[in-house]
C-alpha cells in the first residue's frame, strides 16, 4: 500500500492552536523535569518515567480529538493527559502517592481513569490496554456515538501479542481506533533493530489491511496532521490507522536508568530535533511567538507547576486502612 | 415451571437478561450464526441481532480485553471462552487489568465471562479443565459454578447484574445430562451464597460442580449403610459461603471436601485451611480432600477415569471417614 500523501484542507492549524500546542508541548516538558527532581529528592517512590523528546508526538496526537472521543495514553505522554485538559494538581497527587489521588494511592504515575476528560491510563503490562481501547470502540460503534479512540505503544510493546490481536479484531471490525506506535528507538536497553525486522512500523498495517504511516513525530504539523487525518477516517467508520511516529528517547528507560548503551553520538543528533526547540524556531519564524508571549507562557508554567508541587506535597497520603476498601463495587 | 437441561437453563438466562437490559451484548469464537460449540446461543443472532451477538476473532487476549473495555463505559459484555482450557491465553487482561479495574480506577467493570469447563468427556488435557483456582486467587474476581439448572439460569442473570468481573463455570458433562425445575419468572440466586442438597448429620461433603452430583449418589448409596452425608454445594467460589460451610461442620464433625480441580492448589485446600482456623474444636477428624490426581489431564479413557474423582472414591473416603 502506498503511504497516502497528505493534503492540506483543514489541517491547517491556526494562530491560536499553534500557540496552545505549543504551551502544551512546554508544560509538558517543564512537568517532566520537575517529576525527576522530586523523584530525586525522594518524594516521588518506586520510579519515575518521562517522554523528553516526545513531546509533539503526545501533544501533537491527543490536540486530534475531539471532546467526546477517548484516550488510552503510555507512560511516555503526559503532554496527552495534559492536552485532554488533566490538571497538573491531578497529575502530581499521583505521582506522589496521595490519598486523594484520581487513584486514590492505589497505583502511580499515569495509572488513573478519569472518565470526567476520558482519559483511561495505562498498565506497566505493555500491549495491554490496546485491547481495552478496541472494547471501548467496540461500544462506541455499537451506541453509536461517532467517538475514536487513540491509543499508543512503542516499538517495543508493539511486538506483544496483546497488540496483533487487538489490530486483527479492530481491522475486521472497522473499529474507530487510531495506534500510535511511538517508535523512539530503544525498548529499555534494547535497540529498535533487536525489536524488528521490517523497515518500518506502519508497514504491519498492509497484513492488518488497514492505513499505516511512517512520521517524524518532532514535527508536530506532521503530527498533528496525519493524526487528525485518522481519527476522521475513524470517526467516518473506515476503520483503524496504525501511525509510526519516530522520535528518539532522550532520557533512559526510567529516572534509574542512565542508558550508557545509547550511543553518544545518536544522542547529540537528535537533540538537533528536539521537538520543543523545534516547535518554539517555528512559531517565532511565523511571528506568532514573540518574546513577550514566551515569557509570559513561562511564567504560568511555572505558577502552575509550583502551585501543583505544593499542593500535593501538602496532600495527605491515604489512611493505611483504606487499603482494604474497594476491590468490589457495589 | 419447566423442565429444562443445565444448558437450557443457561440459554434461558442469557436470553432473559439480554431481553431485559439493552447493554448486554455477547461476543465469543463461533457464537452467532453458528450458535456456538455447544449450541447455548443457538437462536440468538437471528432474534438479538448481529449487533448484540458478535462473533470475534479467534484471539482470547483481545476478546476479554475488549469486554473489560466495553463494561467499563458502560456496556454489560458477556464474553465466551470457547472451552475454559483457552481462558489462559487471555489470561494476562483478566488479572492483570480486569480484576483490578475497580480497585485501581474506581470504577465498575461489569462483565461476565462464561467457561464451558470439565473432564469426563474425552477431550484429553486442552478440553478438560478446571481453571477456577487460578482465578480465586486473584482478589477482584467472583466465580460461580453451578451445578443443577435452576441455579445455572439464577446465576447467570446474576452475574450479569453484578458490577464486578464474574466468571461463570459451566461444566460441560451436565449440559445435556442434567435436567431440573426450572421456573419462567425473573430470580436470580445470589453471588456468595450455597445451598444444602441433602441434609445429613454424620459428615459433611464440601463440593460444586460436576461433582455435587457425585456427591448425592454417594450419600444416597451411604444411607443404605445408615451413615448420614450432608451435601453442601458452594455454588459460589468467590465469595465462598463460608457460614454455610461452617455451620455444617459444627453439625457434623467430619468433612470431605471434593472438587473434580486436582488436589494440590485446588479450592479445597483453601476451605480446609479455612475450616481448620475456625472451626478447629469441631473436628472430628481430620479435613478429607478428594479431587482430581495431581497429573495433567490424559485423553484415553482409562487414564482419565483413573484420573478422575468419581462416586466410588466419594464412597470410599467417606467410609474412611465414618470409622475414624
Amino acid at each position: 500500500m502506498k503511504q497516502q500523501s497528505l493534503t492540506k484542507n483543514n489541517l491547517a492549524l491556526t494562530k491560536d492552536q499553534y500557540l496552545q500546542l505549543y504551551y502544551y508541548m512546554r508544560l509538558t516538558r517543564e512537568f517532566e523535569e520537575s517529576i525527576l527532581k522530586l523523584y530525586r529528592q525522594g518524594k516521588i517512590v518506586g520510579g519515575a518515567y518521562t517522554g523528553n523528546g516526545n513531546e509533539a508526538t503526545s501533544v501533537g496526537s491527543a490536540f486530534a480529538l475531539e471532546k467526546h472521543d477517548y484516550l488510552f495514553p503510555m507512560h511516555r505522554d503526559m503532554g496527552a493527559h495534559l492536552v485532554r485538559g488533566q490538571s497538573l494538581r491531578n497529575l502530581m497527587l499521583q505521582h506522589l502517592a496521595r490519598g486523594n489521588s484520581l487513584s486514590k494511592g492505589r497505583d502511580g504515575t499515569g495509572h488513573y481513569a478519569d472518565p470526567t476528560l476520558k482519559i483511561y491510563g495505562n498498565i506497566s503490562h505493555l500491549g495491554a490496554m490496546v485491547p481495552m481501547a478496541c472494547g471501548v470502540a467496540l461500544a462506541s460503534k455499537l451506541r453509536k456515538e461517532k467517538a475514536v479512540v487513540m491509543t499508543y505503544i512503542g516499538d517495543g510493546g508493539a511486538n506483544v501479542g496483546d497488540v496483533h490481536e487487538s489490530l486483527a479484531m479492530a481491522s475486521v471490525m472497522d473499529l474507530p481506533l487510531v495506534l500510535i506506535i511511538e517508535n523512539n528507538q530503544y525498548a529499555y536497553s534494547t535497540p529498535v533493530a533487536k525489536q524488528i525486522k521490517a523497515k518500518r512500523y506502519s508497514d504491519r498495517a498492509i497484513g492488518y489491511g488497514i492505513s499505516g504511516y511512517t512520521i517524524d513525530g518532532t514535527d508536530i504539523d506532521e503530527v498533528y496532521s496525519t493524526c487528525k487525518q485518522a481519527v476522521e477516517r475513524a470517526r467516518r467508520g473506515e476503520g483503524p490507522t496504525i501511525i509510526e511516529s519516530v522520535t528518539m528517547r532522550m532520557h533512559g528507560h526510567s529516572a534509574h536508568d542512565g542508558a550508557d548503551y545509547v550511543p553518544k553520538d545518536l544522542l547529540e543528533a537528535w537533540k538537533k530535533k528536539d521537538p520543543v526547540m523545534k516547535i518554539e524556531k517555528l512559531l517565532t519564524d511565523k511571528r506568532i511567538l514573540t518574546p513577550t508571549l514566551k515569557a509570559e507562557y513561562e511564567q504560568k508554567i511555572m505558577a502552575t507547576l509550583d502551585d501543583a508541587i505544593q499542593y500535593a506535597v501538602e496532600s495527605p497520603y491515604p489512611r493505611p486502612e483504606e487499603a482494604i476498601v474497594g476491590v468490589y463495587a457495589a | 415451571m419447566a423442565i429444562l437441561t443445565y444448558i437450557e437453563a443457561i440459554s434461558k438466562g442469557l436470553w432473559e437478561e439480554m431481553e431485559r437490559d439493552s447493554s448486554v451484548f455477547l461476543l465469543g469464537e463461533d457464537i452467532g450464526k453458528f450458535g456456538g460449540a455447544f449450541k447455548v446461543t443457538r437462536g440468538f443472532i437471528e432474534h438479538f441481532g448481529e449487533d448484540r451477538v458478535i462473533d470475534t476473532v479467534l484471539a482470547e487476549t483481545a476478546i476479554l480485553g475488549a469486554a473489560t473495555g466495553a463494561a467499563v463505559v458502560g456496556m454489560r459484555p458477556v464474553a465466551e471462552m470457547q472451552f475454559a482450557d483457552f481462558v489462559t491465553t487471555g489470561f494476562s487482561q483478566l488479572v492483570n487489568n480486569t480484576a483490578s479495574i475497580h480497585y485501581r480506577w474506581h470504577l465498575p467493570c461489569p462483565m461476565v465471562v462464561r467457561l464451558p469447563s470439565g473432564a469426563g468427556i474425552h477431550g484429553g488435557p486442552f478440553h478438560s479443565r478446571n481453571p477456577e483456582a487460578w482465578f480465586f486467587h486473584q482478589p477482584g474476581f467472583k466465580i460461580v459454578a453451578p451445578s443443577f439448572p435452576y441455579d445455572a439460569k439464577g446465576l447467570i442473570k446474576a452475574a450479569i447484574r453484578d458490577n464486578n468481573p464474574v466468571l461463570y463455570f459451566e461444566h460441560k458433562r451436565l449440559y445435556r445430562h442434567v435436567k431440573g425445575e426450572v421456573p419462567d419468572t425473573d430470580y436470580i440466586v445470589e453471588i456468595g451464597k450455597g445451598i444444602i442438597r441433602r441434609e445429613g448429620t454424620d459428615i459433611s461433603v464440601i463440593t460444586y460442580g460436576a461433582t455435587v452430583h457425585q456427591a448425592i449418589e454417594a450419600a444416597e448409596q451411604l444411607a443404605k449403610e445408615g451413615i448420614s452425608i450432608e451435601v453442601v454445594d458452594l455454588l459460589s467460589l468467590m465469595p465462598l459461603d463460608i457460614e454455610l460451610i461452617l455451620t455444617s461442620v459444627r453439625k457434623t464433625g467430619k468433612v470431605l471436601i471434593a472438587h473434580e480441580d486436582n488436589i494440590t492448589g485446588g479450592i479445597g485446600g483453601e476451605i480446609a485451611a479455612i475450616i481448620s482456623e475456625q472451626a478447629f474444636e469441631f473436628l472430628d477428624a481430620p479435613i478429607k480432600r478428594v479431587g482430581a490426581l495431581d497429573i495433567p489431564t490424559p485423553y484415553s479413557p482409562p487414564l482419565e477415569e483413573f484420573f478422575l474423582p468419581n462416586t466410588k472414591k466419594l464412597v470410599a473416603a467417606l467410609k474412611e471417614l465414618a470409622a475414624y
